[in-house]
């Protein structure tokens, strides 16, 4: 009887994890009551840690010899992978989360595709459904680690540009075929006992290497702005591989846990698609400024520049201002200069808002995590959705590091690359002021109509510059108003 | 004398399937402003993960597997600590602005006044 008590411990643990988890969850559906959540997210996992080292109470009687060293090993890899993990995580830096989360997202499945690993290699998945599962597993798990890998070196700038070849869709395919195929010898070998040409171990060797470089040319194509996307994929097939993993091991935390991931990972990346008005698979298999370009509509006018304090001076005297941020704002690292702008304004009462784009940033929400971080209340910042109506009425919309997201061709211009993509609606405000550092196009590389329209003048300079500009104009009148 | 937890087949694809739709709904209602901090949330969760290295690894009995073992446990608690830790500092910083004198109504009066003075 005293040796049942052990399993059920771990099973009340786990079963508690996976409570936690989607109770932490649906705690994140507020800013007032995430910061809960995912603590209580955390206690189910630190519950589940520690009751897992009760399994020592029930190994397998070949591993018993080895317990004392696979212990050891095991305290040690925790104390390694956590600790390194948990130091880099409390010091990056916001502007470089998502090559951070797709970092420990490809640790994650690259720790799915080891456990699988276990499994085929020693035999311990038994019967067609068992392997079949670890496979498949092993497969989303080896490609989600290779994958975010070259995720997370694109955007730590390690890889700067995609790398694109004359047949990679065909080669591509041709990798993704090689790898079932060499999954259904190893399934085969492992059914029947006799393998095919090669031992078992070579071929499940050979399996593991081939969906490795599946990831990487996979991913190797795909551009900076689909990153949202990316990232979003890999995040709901390491939730998968996990899920996947649970099932054989027997786990039902895993299972939960991983296939919770997966349904919110694969959410995000419908959103995501949604918001580039482009479908999943014309993220992962097209690359984007390889389509032909299409004649777009001429545009008439010209950019006209103004100065930065007198875009500021005009911001201070109107009622209502609505600022689009983009990542160019955070590659300037011009956040905690932007907030200070718009404190002054506030001061001077004018109201300010922030909207946000779906896809501005490198990952989902990522520009408001960057807002967050400069301090900027999140009652000041609104979704697409929820502020587009509110152009119209506007004074003054200030669009800084953003272009193809305020693109008015996206609603109007049939002929464009970006036509049907929901954006911003910047233009009906009565005046447009656009900060960017040149003349050059978006991601998409089209001319912005925007820019030429009546209503808008261009700001040219870095944005830390031009807003630190914009700061003294509005300053120096205060100072000349109290004079 | 052993307990009988495991499960198989259909009972199996039930909690897959209540486990997606949960997490669908649940993720549904989380609003576009945390999407950030849900995705490395998210992430963290997958990081149970590193429970199932542990078995492996405990159970493990050739040389081979205690590498393979160890490497999973290693990448599975790094994905726990590190989604852990950063997702605690984003929501950290998410805070209403409770804090501040109400910006939007008060200064209106200041704005009428300043225009009135020039």
């Amino acid at each position: 009887m005293l040796a049942l008590i052990p399993q059920l411990t771990i099973g009340l643990a786990d079963l508690a994890a996976a409570f936690l988890f989607l109770f932490g969850l649906q705690r994140m559906s507020s800013p007032a009551t995430a910061s809960s959540g995912i603590f209580v997210a955390g206690l189910g996992m630190v519950a589940a840690v520690l009751a897992s080292f009760l399994y020592v109470f029930s190994v397998e009687a070949a591993a018993r010899p080895h317990l004392g060293i696979n212990i050891v090993l095991a305290l040690v890899a925790l104390a390694l992978g956590g600790g390194a993990a948990w130091w880099s995580g409390k010091r990056v830096a916001m502007t470089a989360m998502p090559q951070m989360v797709a970092l420990y997202n490809g640790m994650g499945g690259g720790a799915a595709g080891a456990i699988a690993a276990v499994e085929l290699l020693g035999g311990k998945a038994h019967g067609a459904t068992a392997l079949l599962v670890t496979l498949l597993g092993a497969l989303i798990g080896a490609v989600s680690l290779s994958g975010s890998l070259i995720a997370w070196a694109k955007l730590d700038g390690a890889i700067k540009k995609p790398l694109r070849i004359k047949g990679q869709q065909a080669i591509n395919a041709a990798a993704m075929a090689a790898t079932l195929a060499i999954g259904g010898c190893v399934l085969f070998a492992a059914l029947t006992g006799s393998p095919l040409l090669l031992a078992t171990s070579t071929w499940i060797y050979i399996f593991f290497g081939c969906a490795l470089v599946f990831g990487i040319l996979m991913t190797l194509p795909i551009g900076g702005a689909d990153m949202p996307v990316v990232i979003s994929i890999y995040n709901a097939l390491t939730g998968l591989a996990v899920g996947l993993e649970g099932f054989v091991l027997q786990n039902p935390a895993l299972m939960i846990a991983g296939m919770v991931v997966g349904a919110a990972g694969l959410l995000l990346t419908l959103l995501m698609a949604k918001a580039m008005n482009r479908s999943v698979a014309n993220v992962v298999f097209t690359n984007f400024g390889d389509a032909p370009k299409q004649a777009q509509s001429a545009i008439a006018g010209s950019l006209r520049p103004v100065e930065a304090s007198d875009a500021g001076i005009a911001m201070r005297y109107a009622a209502k201002v609505i600022i689009v941020p983009g990542y160019g704002l955070a590659a300037a690292q011009a956040q905690q200069k932007l907030y200070e702008f718009v404190k002054l304004l506030q001061a001077a009462g004018v109201l300010v808002k922030f909207a946000i784009h779906p896809v501005a940033g490198r990952m989902p929400g990522q520009m408001d995590v960057l807002l967050a971080e400069a301090g900027v209340p999140y009652d000041m910042i609104f979704q697409l959705d929820d502020i587009n109506a509110d152009f119209a009425t506007t004074d003054v919309a200030l669009v800084i590091g953003a272009n193809d997201v305020v693109n008015p061709a996206a609603r109007t211009d049939k002929a464009s690359p970006i036509y049907g993509m929901p954006i911003l609606n910047v233009d009906q405000a009565r005046q447009v002021y656009v900060v960017k550092r040149g003349e050059g196009t978006g991601y998409a590389g089209i001319q912005n109509a925007l820019f030429y329209g009546d209503n808008c003048n261009m700001v040219y300079g870095d944005a830390q510059a031009v807003l630190t500009k914009m700061i003294e104009a509005v300053r120096g009148l205060g100072a000349a108003a109290a004079a | 004398m052993s307990l009988d937890l495991g499960m198989t087949g259909f009972v199996a694809l039930y909690v897959f399937m209540l486990a997606g739709f949960a997490g669908w709904v649940i993720i549904g209602h989380v609003p576009a402003i945390l999407h950030t901090p849900l995705m490395s949330g998210s992430n963290f969760v997958h990081g149970i993960v590193v429970v199932g290295g542990l078995f492996v690894l405990l159970n493990a009995s050739t040389t081979q597997q205690q590498i393979i073992g160890f490497a999973a446990v290693l990448l599975g608690a790094g994905n726990a600590a590190g989604g852990f830790a950063v997702t605690t500092r984003m929501l950290a910083m998410f805070k209403a602005s409770d804090v501040q004198p109400k910006p939007a109504r008060a200064p209106t009066h200041a704005r009428v006044h300043h225009l009135k003075t020039h």
